[in-house]
């Protein structure tokens, strides 16, 4: 035990996002309800999204915005970049694409999921196949 | 200017239509078509541009806006995307002049919206197929997914939008695996540029932070594409999509995926590192192996002419992604020239399908009686198709097969040449069950004779050029291996 606890404390990100998609996992695969799946598909992605994010930060440093790059300052030393005072923001660049991606694809299932109210009037998913045998 | 810009005006042009489309539906809805041809026109003589152009330069390294990668996006043309591309979207013009009466009939006055969710999925798919940028590749492939969601809810009214949501969850799930497989390769190299990568793994090839990023690549691309035990969406959501989405998803959505696959195997991660490093190759030829029994098995059980295609469908993967696996240069060349063959041959049996569902609505096995009576040319080049799935020559289904099978002695994969035959043997009788309803299965013959009723001729054409392609591409499937295939392994 005293020598997983270090493991988990350094690498918690990882935990929780591990956490998090299994719950969403979870939620997808036994939820009756259709909607109830849907919010477990949001919280599985969202729990990828969180990762990218997190795998970009970096401690002590800040974002990256490069002051006095605009010739404020005339030390020439004060230009010098280093790369650990920045965090990198590619990781989070790519979760803008991916955040629209996840509000399309819930658009896309709620539309289908209100659809399929239409139909059948109701969401569970065992009726809706009760339905189905029956017709 | 242009000569140099074509990579960009294949996915540019149907991308912009769609825009113009959706615009049109509201204010010149008869606009709408002939836009959806004329785009796909310009990306046909695009990619055939590209085609002879990589075939006398080699590799086309185009770069989005002029940024240079690694930072930029950089499409990355070499003779196997440029094969897949000319593929695509010749199958997707095609496909939309041979439906316009099926569009019409089926989809009705959505039919203006619904040329712009089309281009818009040509567009991904293209975009997936030309692309070298690894994050570029998993929006590309979510834009093709997310319009073949919608695509799908059109169709059957009491089983569409529930097969359309049921792929929606698996589809998720398939994506963002192969998102978080990316994570851990940008994590380990800090680059997302495939040849970028691939140039700084080979260091790493201990690493398992690199294993997984594979292995989560691999399931994700496996969903997407339906291997066998992750294919329980894929007949529901084909069958009951309208006639013009599935004539378009079976043969390109699956075969683009498997061509991730390989873009993935031979440019990401290299051949030296799966075949060498990893143990698994044995396995994944293994479960190819199931895949194919098992897609035929069940497509023995089907009742339905549409079903049935699609369990053939999980059958055709199982084929090249055992070849892919094989791990030898005659197995790879099999699961390529089966990506060509195997997307030609399902195209034609769909657009067969096609007709025959615009005349008689059911093609449950009962309504099909005397078929052949009422829609020769139909079912003349359903014949083809189905000669083709079987693998009899000169179709060109035999040649890939024969390559595979080939491979699968090389590398002395018996099981899974075992499989080959026997799945064949199971087409063949699949098919001729068809057959025989369609011929013989005629008991009010003398009472009432069977009248022609045929598919307009706009249906035909199209089918009849597919089918004769299969011939074709049969007779010259030597030079496209010497001329295309070999060169790219090699």
């Amino acid at each position: 035990m005293s020598e997983i606890l270090p493991i988990i404390v350094a690498k918690y990100n990882y935990w929780l996002y591990i956490i998090l998609m299994m719950i969403g996992l979870y939620a997808m695969i036994s939820k009756n309800n259709l909607i109830k799946k849907l919010v477990g598909m949001n919280i599985f992605q969202t729990s990828i999204i969180l990762f990218y994010v997190s795998i970009g930060y970096k401690t002590n440093a800040t974002i990256p915005i490069i002051e006095n790059a605009h010739g404020d300052s005339h030390s020439p030393h004060e230009l010098i970049i280093h790369a650990a005072d920045y965090i990198n923001p590619l990781p989070h660049v790519l979760m803008l694409t991916a955040i629209v991606v996840s509000v399309a694809t819930f658009g896309v299932a709620l539309a289908l999921a209100v659809k399929i109210y239409q139909r059948y009037q109701t969401l569970e998913e065992d009726e809706i196949r009760m339905r189905l045998t029956e017709e | 200017m242009i000569n140099t810009n074509y990579p960009a005006i294949l996915v540019l042009s149907p991308l912009l239509a769609a825009l113009m489309c959706s615009i049109f539906s509201w204010c010149a809805k008869k606009l709408c078509y002939p836009t959806a041809i004329i785009s796909l026109g310009i990306s046909l003589y695009a990619s055939i541009e590209v085609l002879m152009q990589v075939m006398d330069t080699g590799t086309i390294q185009y770069r989005m806006a002029g940024w240079a990668p690694p930072m930029g996006i950089e499409y990355r043309i070499d003779l196997l995307n440029a094969i897949v591309l000319l593929l695509v979207i010749s199958i997707a013009l095609i496909n939309l002049v041979a439906s316009y009466q099926s569009v019409n009939q089926e989809i009705g006055k959505k039919s203006n919206t619904f040329y712009a969710i089309y281009l818009l999925f040509v567009t991904g798919l293209v975009g997936i197929t030309a692309t070298g940028d690894l994050f570029n590749l998993y929006v590309l492939l979510e834009i093709t997914s997310l319009t073949s969601y919608a695509q799908i809810a059109m169709g059957d009214k009491d089983r569409g939008p529930l097969a359309s949501l049921n792929y929606v969850f698996i589809g998720v799930i398939g994506a963002s695996f192969y998102l978080l497989g990316v994570g851990y390769i940008y994590i380990m190299t800090g680059s997302l540029n495939m040849v970028d990568v691939a140039s700084l793994l080979p260091s790493l090839h201990g690493s398992s932070a690199v294993l997984v990023a594979f292995i989560f690549c691999m399931l994700g691309i496996w969903i997407k594409m339906a291997l066998f035990p992750l294919h329980v969406w894929l007949p529901n959501a084909y069958t009951y999509a309208p006639t013009v989405v599935s004539r378009i998803l079976a043969p390109l959505m699956t075969k683009v995926m498997v061509y991730v696959m390989i873009r993935l195997m031979i440019t990401v991660f290299g051949f030296e590192y799966l075949f060498e490093k990893l143990n698994l190759a044995e396995a994944v030829v293994w479960l190819a192996t199931i895949a194919i029994l098992a897609g035929a098995i069940m497509a023995m059980a089907q009742k339905d002419l549409k079903k049935m295609l699609t369990y053939i469908i999980v059958c055709e993967i199982g084929y090249m992604v055992g070849g892919a696996w094989l791990g030898n240069e005659l197995g790879m060349t099999g699961a390529i020239l089966h990506i060509v063959n195997d997307a030609l041959m399902t195209f034609a049996l769909f657009l067969a399908l096609g007709n025959i569902v615009y005349k008689l609505k059911s093609v449950h096995f009962d309504n099909l009686k005397g078929l052949f009576g009422k829609m020769p040319w139909t079912m003349a080049g359903f014949v083809l198709g189905a000669f083709s799935i079987i693998g009899i020559p000169p179709t060109c289904g035999f040649f890939s097969k024969w390559y595979l099978i080939l491979g699968a002695f090389e590398k002395g994969a018996y099981h899974f040449a075992g499989a080959l035959i026997i799945s064949s043997l199971l087409c063949a009788v699949l098919f001729f069950r068809i057959f025989e309803i369609g011929f013989f299965n005629n008991e009010h013959d003398e009472h009432n004779t069977i009248t022609m009723s045929e598919a307009p001729v706009s249906m035909l054409i199209p089918l009849g050029l597919v089918s004769l392609s299969l011939i074709i591409t049969g007779l010259y499937s030597s030079s496209i291996v010497n001329k295309i295939i070999l060169p790219f392994l090699q």
